[in-house]
């Protein structure tokens, strides 16, 4: 067969990416408490038990409070930066935009010490609130990146069609641009909500005595009798990024067939 | 404020640009544009690309602000007053259809601030949709129309609003050429029915021609000739006026006297002629010298064999068949008339087109002719 060797390659590199979160669910629902081969039996006690930790569910309050809360002000943000990067041009556009796509590479840890000493210099008691400082900061590159592409597949002469038929700059903008945009706006959020739920350096060094998911899960780990929970605790998770990424997605891929452009990529 | 400008039909100015200057940066896009465009009338901006034809039409729609000048739409000053205001509607030539909205809401979509009934509007719009030959599209989405419906809905939307005038941008430059010739004469006779001004821009002289009461040719930002279709083309203004509009031949002549009655030239291939003095045009800037021009359908061959013309204007010279191109209805010729290369020894064919009428021979390449012309069909750029 041509290209066998290339298919066996592929399904490598997905078994490779893949197996890990596959046992996830696997040990989740293994009645042992050791983690490890052979399977003992089936049991939901794990979820039962997860579900029954108020330390967890604290953590997990917390890590919706941030991710929706950084989720909307990333958003908010992008929807100006990208609406500015696509409609306008102006000195020093470029190195803008650069400067707001580079957390995306940046080292988080470098990110997460800055923001520290500079939070401790002026003062701010560390909480929920700095988190939420952090994670729209890293949460903005998704964000410009979907509303840049949802901005720019629109025809410049809408708005002004709108102007012409008699709306104001304000009312072309909310009658005939946002809701095209729209579906770029949900999916940003969806992303940015799922971006800042898995988030963990930023959380450890910003939260202070408040735990997030990824924070909590990492300081259990070293009670080998808590795991399982972790595991089911994982599983849930895992489910719940696929679903948000998959609505993302559907957002999307809406966004572009309503204004009529060719698709061309995207994150899914 | 100046006094209306007087003009032949009495009709009132819809449109007038006195002096109006546009830069973008050190651009100089409009350069003194004056200009007046009359109520009902259908105008045409022809020119090719960049040569600010676009601008101007945004700036009557209030998109584009004027370095200096005054843009006035019946009689009101026009600065400070913002598109939204402006008593004007466009078509784009994206047409710029709200891919969102359905085609019903997409033609009422500037009646949102009427105060009538939702009932009446309805009604408004089916009417409007009912002009532009869309009845019953109204609840369709927009983004699954064709390129000709679009365009319609465009028309609609932009007309239910009764504007002052109707701006239109490139309108028909996305459409494929069967369609595009059907929907010229639509817009000729849309324009008839609601008797509203058309500003059309396009680059295509020959749809500027087809559809226009009026046109201005511009080049680099200012106007090169305003005239009526029939004498754009019989009497271009310019050689390069002459040589964008239609196909022109250009001989170089030289000029041997000027009476009230025309000037006298004489002209390789057609000798000693007095070319009409409507014919003289003084504005050839930049030019190798005087030039005459003629249209190829403007001269006839006929074969050495048969009768001597027709009138008593028409003059005959003798030339001999370059190329024979053959459309079906037309066919287009290379003729190297005789003496043709008595100025400089270079041969300069002509092109000559005549309609294939029922019985009319196509002669064969390297055939003697006759070129029967007369001196009205002659054009002097000097």
């Amino acid at each position: 067969m041509r290209g066998g060797g290339l298919r066996a390659y592929a399904v490598l590199y997905l078994v490779f990416l893949y197996a890990p979160i596959l046992l996830l669910p696997i040990f989740a629902f293994n009645a042992g408490t050791i983690i490890a081969f052979p399977l003992k039996g089936f049991t939901t006690d794990w979820f039962v038990q997860m579900w029954g930790n108020a330390a967890l569910r604290k953590a997990l309050a917390n890590s919706l409070i941030i991710a929706f809360s950084s989720a909307v002000l990333a958003t908010c943000l992008g929807i100006f930066a990208a609406r500015a990067s696509t409609r306008f041009s102006f000195a020093g556009k470029g190195a803008a935009l650069g400067l707001i796509m580079l957390p995306l590479v940046m080292p988080e840890i470098i990110v997460s010490m800055s923001l520290l000493v500079v939070l401790l210099a002026i003062g701010v008691k560390l909480s929920v609130f700095t988190v939420i400082l952090g994670h729209t900061l890293i949460c903005m590159p998704y964000a410009v990146a979907i509303m840049t592409t949802a901005f720019s597949s629109l025809d410049k002469s809408l708005e002004e069609a709108a102007q012409d038929l008699g709306e104001t700059k304000l009312s072309a903008f909310r009658l005939v641009i946002l809701p095209l945009v729209m579906p770029g706006i949900i999916s940003a959020m969806l992303m940015c909500f799922t971006v800042s739920l898995d988030e963990f350096i930023i959380a450890f060094f910003l939260a202070g005595n408040e735990p997030t998911l990824p924070t909590y899960i990492f300081s259990q780990l070293r009670f080998p009798k808590s795991i399982p929970v972790i595991m089911a605790l994982g599983t849930i998770l895992v489910l719940a990024s696929i679903v948000l990424l998959g609505i993302a997605e559907y957002f999307r891929r809406r966004g572009v067939a309503r204004t009529g452009a060719k698709d061309t990529g995207g994150f899914l | 404020m100046t006094p209306p400008a007087a003009n032949p039909d009495g009709r009132k100015p819809m449109i007038e640009c006195r002096q109006v200057q546009k830069y973008y940066g050190d651009y100089h896009a409009l350069r003194g544009i004056d200009l007046t465009i009359r109520e009902g009338e259908f105008f045409s901006l022809l020119g090719p690309s960049g040569c600010g034809k676009t601008t101007l039409l945004r700036t009557i729609a209030g998109f584009e602000e004027i370095g200096s000048g005054v843009v006035l739409i019946d009689g009101r000053d026009m600065r400070d007053v913002p598109a939204n205001a402006r008593p004007t509607n466009m078509v784009f030539q994206s047409y710029a259809i709200f891919p969102h909205l359905t085609v019903a809401q997409n033609v009422g979509f500037g009646l949102r601030r009427d105060p009538r009934s939702a009932v009446e509007k309805a009604r408004a719009v089916d009417e409007a949709l009912e002009m532009v030959g869309l009845k019953g599209f109204g609840r369709r989405a927009a983004h699954a129309l064709s390129g000709g419906q679009r365009q319609r809905v465009a028309l609609a939307r932009a007309l239910i609003l009764k504007p002052k005038v109707l701006l239109l941008d490139e309108p028909l430059s996305a459409l494929d050429r069967k369609m595009r010739e059907q929907m010229q004469v639509e817009l000729i006779k849309l324009q008839r029915q609601v008797g509203i001004t058309f500003v059309l821009v396009t680059h295509d002289q020959e749809e500027a021609l087809v559809m226009s009461d009026r046109i201005a040719v511009m080049f680099e930002g200012e106007i090169a000739q305003l005239d009526g279709p029939e004498a754009l083309y019989a009497r271009p203004a310019s050689r390069r006026v002459a040589d964008f509009i239609g196909v022109m031949n250009f001989l170089p002549a030289r000029i041997l006297g000027e009476t009230d009655r025309g000037v006298t030239v004489d002209a390789p291939g057609f000798g000693v002629v007095e070319v009409p003095m409507r014919n003289v045009s003084r504005a050839n800037p930049g030019d190798a010298g005087p030039t005459v021009g003629f249209r190829p359908e403007a001269v006839t061959l006929t074969p050495v064999a048969g009768r001597g013309p027709e009138r008593a204007v028409d003059r005959v010279s003798g030339g001999v068949i370059d190329e024979v191109v053959y459309y079906g209805d037309m066919t287009y010729y290379d003729v190297r008339m005789d003496g043709s290369a008595r100025y400089d020894g270079i041969a300069r064919p002509v092109r000559v087109s005549m309609r294939n009428l029922f019985g009319r021979e196509v002669p064969d390449v390297g055939t003697r002719t006759r070129v029967v012309w007369s001196p009205g069909s002659l054009v002097l750029f000097r």
